[in-house]
């Protein structure tokens, strides 16, 4: 069971850092707890001492768009970042993410920070932070730092940084302007585990002439950590919709990728044809929203 | 910390664990939130935090200080009922109830923000909230009512639904009088119920397969403070075993004895609260010596196999013999072969199971329980404690979903042994991953069909061989299974037939009844097979089964000749008009999406019939009691279980026209052994029939005695005595009914009348083939879309036709086909119990994908009345019809749409994707 002894709800950033740091290691945060608590509940995460609840934290509660980047709290629920409109607008890889996770009742408790600190290498707002190439920042005892969001990872459920000393306190997004879009795709299989079977997001900068002059991939699960594309990338780059060939770039995508079989969930050959498929898609979805005249765009 | 619930300000200590739905469930007695799964899967523990839907079974306590919670129990207001609530009760929303306050607590906040919100939003809000009874349709018109009213002052009204005008209240549409307390959270239910000094119970199961109990040592977990009694199978008084039918299944397996799957209980405990009762099933020893796992039927057969049980792995050879099959086949024009494989299946009934056994002062036990067999738990019961049968009472609760998963033993007898050593009320309630490990599901099944036809199409021999995977116990495994073997040829006339049925005990979790009950199973096969069969003679599919439907006059597959109430074709040829008027073109033919070249679309259809109630030679019968009080109501009484599916509703209403008496005067008393009388089990689509006219007999009698006390009192004859609406008029007088009551008692007359009614004899299978008393037919057509690139799959559409004789209730009616439909789907398309080598994988909700409100298609429900002659005006069987022909429709969707046939469910989007590429073409499309 999730029997913890000690519900701690800090208001500052600080507050939470000594908070973890005097349990000595038998401390975890938790901000909606909607990961955390089930896989104590069902015993993939060991018995946890103390709570550290950071949903009360201010500075890590909010969003603050400042001209072309957003500032999102790592405590900020998934409802509120869905409906932020600056970032429907501007980051539609994120908002679609954050926007299939669970149903309407866990995005209102579940995090950004929460789905990231998870590491898994296919959490949806995880991937669709990476192709937006987000920022993370991290606090530890008397330090704060920014890093970039693939810095976080080590392995399936591992972090490169202490979950049990040390703050998510939130995330750098850039926004995107003109000739920019970005766009989420997902799919699951409504049988067996529910776990998405592939997520890919995908971001990209057109030129006046509809060609691709810059873009960034990512997606899960795809490997050990959330994945930047790179080969799938550079075999769209410099192209125009028309001028895509997908059977290429489906191949560079399962280069980069070591797909595996997850038994109940989806097999190896599976996810080789979806790779395809789904890559296209997104690719596609992100170019029209790119190509759209910027009036149109908000 | 202090936190405001529904406006009341409550300060309480922070308590180590607790979940938000502990704290109002039992601290604050708010028990309208119910817990369904206990891992934020189900939904239907929703409360609004702060004006906002949250999950209140993972949400820490803490989470809520100083913050506004609201309950289902804080919606109506002093001026009555918000909109919500009625409109779910008016439009016939509510049916087990268990869903209900998360359903509406999930729409609240959507509404309160937009009443206007459409279809879109409505099903995006209450995404994540499970309704197992499913009438998804229902639910969200109750919404749009709610919605409408708040927005506009639009009346909220129930659906205008075809009713009949021959009859005062029975085929009229009326609100169900057990849906008021399941709107306000005032409907209690078995985990809703505390008595003072109640212990907690919790079982320790094996976890193995197949092993031997070598050891058990429980000193430690008998020592641990608060622990008041740990029991083990040396502790039974009475018999060790339990089961419906066959007496195999040990209530506690001994050392020395044998442990046949997972769930096998070993020892039982009873503390002062749950944390200590865990920590003394921690604390309890248990050795074993594993065994070699039977994990399928087709192995279970296989000579080699280990032996589960001390008669052989086989629990039942089911025949059907009816003329030389192998000539029939020899005369065929063609000759398919085939074999489908079903799954293991679970009911995922949305209320984890609960008992609690409190003993009496004068040495009798009381089990409170939601069953739906009350008098065979207290027949159970009664057994394993050593005692006679009426020193045991069963009070059955409000159940929250059934579907033929409670009609085994759950925690009833592990609750009394305990209240039997502790003296004290003892309380077993599982949480959802103990309740999938544990009850009986669906039978797994290989089917193989061979169909001989004519180049017409006309069906001349059908050969089945059906393998049931029946688990470590029988459970009804031999009904099932003889349920499947029966109906394996399909609602059609065929001439030469020959089944064989081998149902096969496993070290998979025992399969018990589920609503279709082996035909669902069968259906899918047979009616695959008659499509492949359609393709290769390029006949229609509606016209090959047109042509072959049973009908008044034909003999079944078992021998029995059907005399009346065959309204297969009228289904066929209804589904049929209404598919292609929305085709346009021909149904069958796969179609382009504009604009989405990777989507195609396509209708398929598929027949079906199912037995109204126990047939085979089995007794059927109810017994049911009526009376007549002095202030003019009247009460029906009567054992048989309510799980959701309306039997209140029909049972009063059935009395109402009889006594005509408005239905608000006629209180239904359901499933106290003490109380009511035996009206059988709930299982087979009986109650309405069987149940339904013993009441409609008793509720005679009563009429009877009142005439002929009026009659006597006013000296006429009683055919000159009148009943109108609650009023007796004679002789140019009006008595209420309550006069009449109190003329009747100073006559000496008990206003009262009992009725046990028998239903119609049936034969056994192997001697003469009557096998039923009545059968109920459907006909369904499904319109799917498939994305032929990633293989996931929508249904569009459902039409569903169903004949039920008379239908007597046609809201209920309603809400069932739209139930029905949807567990159908989640057959064909998400539903997969998984078990490895006998170890349960799907041990969790997240692991068992039921269709929720954003996979409901449109569903069309047309009523088809073909009346028995002696149910009860009319009526047969409801509530499995409604849900066998969907799987293989949406399957012979599938095949038009994508040329792919299915011969495995549920239908695994990966495989479906990769199939259709692998064979590099589609059907050619318009």
């Amino acid at each position: 069971m999730t029997d913890w002894q000690r519900y701690l709800q800090p208001e500052k950033v600080e507050e939470a850092l000594a908070a973890l740091d005097s349990a000595g290691g038998r401390a975890r945060l938790v901000a909606g707890g909607t990961d955390l608590l089930l896989d104590i509940q069902q015993g993939r995460h060991p018995p946890v001492e103390v709570l550290v609840d950071v949903a009360g934290i201010h500075e890590m509660g909010h969003i603050r768009v400042d001209g072309d980047v957003a500032l999102i709290g790592a405590a900020v629920p998934h409802a509120t970042i869905v409906d932020y409109p600056e970032l429907k607008a501007r980051a539609s890889a994120l908002t679609e993410a954050c926007g299939l996770i669970g149903g309407p009742q866990v995005r209102v408790v579940a995090t950004l920070g929460g789905n990231v600190a998870h590491a898994l290498p296919a959490g949806d707002g995880t991937i669709a932070l990476l192709a937006l190439d987000a920022q993370a920042e991290l606090a530890s005892p008397g330090k704060r730092e920014w890093l970039p969001l693939a810095d976080l990872f080590a392995g399936p459920g591992q972090t490169t940084f202490d979950r049990s000393r040390q703050v998510l306190v939130g995330f750098r997004v850039p926004l995107s302007g003109d000739r920019e879009a970005s766009a989420f795709y997902r799919v699951m299989r409504p049988q067996g585990v529910a776990i998405a079977i592939l997520n890919v997001a995908c971001w990209m900068r057109l030129t006046t002439g509809g060609e691709i002059e810059a873009i960034r991939i990512s997606c899960g699960p795809a490997g050990p950590m959330p994945l930047r594309c790179r080969q799938a990338e550079a075999a769209l780059l410099g192209l125009s919709l028309s001028a895509m060939d997908w059977d290429n770039a489906g191949e560079a995508l399962l280069q980069d990728a070591r797909f595996r079989t997850s038994p109940h969930r989806a097999t190896l050959e599976y996810r080789k044809h979806l790779a395809g498929i789904v890559l296209k898609r997104v690719v596609t979805a992100a170019y029209h929203r790119a190509a759209r005249p910027a009036t149109e765009a908000a | 910390m202090r936190l405001w619930v529904n406006d009341i300000a409550y300060d309480v200590e922070p308590a180590p664990g607790e979940m938000l739905s502990t704290l109002l469930r039992e601290r604050l007695g708010l028990t309208g939130t119910k817990i369904g799964c206990d891992e934020a899967e189900c939904g239907i523990c929703t409360v609004l935090l702060d004006d906002e839907p949250v999950l209140s079974c993972t949400l820490p306590a803490p989470k809520a200080a100083g913050r506004r919670v609201r309950t289902i129990e804080g919606v109506a207001t002093d001026d009555g009922l918000h909109p919500l609530q009625e409109a779910f009760v008016a439009l016939g929303a509510v049916q087990c109830g268990f869903c209900i306050p998360g359903q509406i607590m999930a729409a609240l906040p959507l509404l309160e923000s937009n009443p206007n919100a459409s279809e879109g939003e409505i099903r995006e809000a209450l995404k994540d909230t499970l309704c197992r009874c499913a009438g998804y349709p229902t639910i969200v018109r109750a919404v749009q009512a709610a919605g409408a009213n708040m927005e506009r002052g639009t009346p909220i009204e129930p659906p205008p639904l075809p009713e009949t005008d021959t009859t005062y209240i029975v085929g009229h549409v009326m609100v169900r009088p057990d849906a008021l307390p399941k709107v306000t959270g005032k409907a209690l239910y078995a985990d809703d119920f505390s008595y003072p000094g109640m212990l907690i119970g919790k079982t320790l199961r094996a976890g193995i397969p197949h092993a031997t109990v070598l050891r058990l040592e429980t000193e430690a977990a008998r020592r641990l403070s608060g622990v008041r009694a740990v029991l083990t199978a040396a502790d039974i008084p009475g018999e060790h075993n339990h089961g419906l039918v066959v007496k195999d299944w040990p209530a506690l397996v001994g050392i020395g004895e044998k442990v046949r799957y997972v769930g096998d209980a070993v020892a039982i405990v009873a503390a002062d609260s749950e944390e200590i009762a865990r920590q003394a099933l921690a604390l309890i020893e248990a050795e074993y010596e594993t065994l070699p796992v039977v994990s399928d039927p087709v192995q279970s057969r296989q000579p080699e196999a280990p032996v589960l049980h001390e008669k052989g792995n086989l629990l039942k050879h089911i025949k059907v013999r009816k003329g030389d099959v192998e000539a029939g086949l020899a005369e065929a024009a063609l000759v398919l072969d085939e074999t489908f494989y079903t799954p293991i299946t679970e009911h995922a009934f949305l209320e984890p199971e609960c008992s609690i056994a409190r003993p009496l002062p004068d040495g009798r036990i009381e089990i409170v329980v939601g069953s739906q067999i009350p008098y065979s738990d207290r027949e159970q019961v009664a057994r394993c404690l050593g005692l006679r049968h009426e020193q045991v009472r069963v009070i059955g609760t409000l159940i929250g979903g059934g579907f033929g998963g409670k009609e085994d033993i759950a925690g009833q007898i592990h609750a009394a042994l305990l209240a039997q050593a502790t003296g004290k009320p003892v309380k077993i309630l599982y949480d959802r991953h103990e309740s999938l490990l544990v009850h009986p599901k669906r039978h797994a099944t290989q089917i193989r069909v061979r169909l001989g036809a004519a180049q017409d199409g006309r069906l001349i021999a059908c050969e089945t061989e059906l393998y049931g995977d029946t688990g470590a116990y029988a459970s009804l495994g031999e009904k099932v299974m003889t349920r499947a073997t029966t109906h394996s040829a399909g609602p059609y006339v065929v001439p030469h037939v020959k089944a064989d049925c081998y149902a096969m005990y496993t070290n998979n979790p025992p399969a018990g009844a589920f609503r279709g009950f082996g035909v669902t199973q069968s259906a899918f096969a047979i009616e695959s097979v008659l499509d492949e069969l359609a393709e290769r003679l390029h006949l229609d599919p509606v016209e090959l089964r047109r042509r072959n439907a049973l009908r008044v006059g034909a003999v079944t597959n078992t021998g029995q000749l059907l005399t009346e109430s065959v309204g297969l074709i009228e289904c066929i040829d209804r589904v049929d008009a209404e598919m292609r008027r929305r085709a346009g073109g021909d149904p069958f033919r796969s179609r382009r999406v504009a604009g989405q070249p990777h989507l195609r679309r396509a209708w398929g259809i598929a027949a079906a019939y199912k037995n109204t109630g126990l047939g085979g030679g089995a007794p059927d019968r109810a017994t049911a009691e009526v009376e007549l009080y002095d202030d003019g109501t009247a009460e029906v009484r009567t054992s048989s279980a309510e799980i959701g599916q309306g039997l209140v509703a029909v049972l009063q209403m059935i009395a109402a026209e009889e006594l005509r008496l408005s239905p608000e005067r006629i209180h239904v008393l359901l499933s106290d052994t003490d109380l009511t009388p035996d009206g059988g089990p709930t299982t087979a689509s009986r109650q309405t029939y069987v149940t339904g006219n013993a009441v409609r007999f008793a509720a005679e009698g009563v009429r009877q005695a009142m005439s002929a006390a009026l009659a006597e009192r006013f000296d006429l004859p009683p055919e000159q005595v009148k009943f109108v609406e609650g009023l007796a008029q004679v002789d140019g007088q009006r008595l209420s009914y309550g006069d009449v009551a109190r003329v009747m008692k100073a006559e000496g007359r008990e206003p009262r009348a009992s009725y046990e009614y028998w239903a119609p004899a049936t034969q056994p299978l192997d001697s003469g083939g009557r096998m039923h008393f009545a059968f109920s037919f459907a006909a369904q057509a499904a319109e799917v879309e498939v994305d032929t690139e990633t293989g996931e799959v929508r249904v569009l559409c459902i039409v569903a036709a169903n004949d039920v004789g008379r239908a007597i209730n046609p809201l209920g009616l309603l809400g069932q086909v739209e139930g029905g439909v949807m567990m159908g789907l989640g057959n064909a398309l998400t539903e997969e119990f998984i078990v490895e080598d006998g170890r349960v994988f799907s041990d969790h909700l997240a692991r068992y994908r039921m269709p929720g409100i954003s996979h409901t298609p449109e569903i069309v429900s047309i009523v088809v009345e073909h009346p028995t002659s002696e149910g009860p005006h009319g009526a047969k069987g409801v509530g499995e019809i409604v849900s066998i022909p969907t799987t293989p429709a949406i399957t012979n969707a599938i095949a038009f749409a994508t040329g792919v046939r299915i011969r495995r469910l549920p239908v695994d989007q990966d495989w479906l994707a990769l199939e259709i590429a692998r064979r590099g073409a589609l059907p050619e499309a318009i």
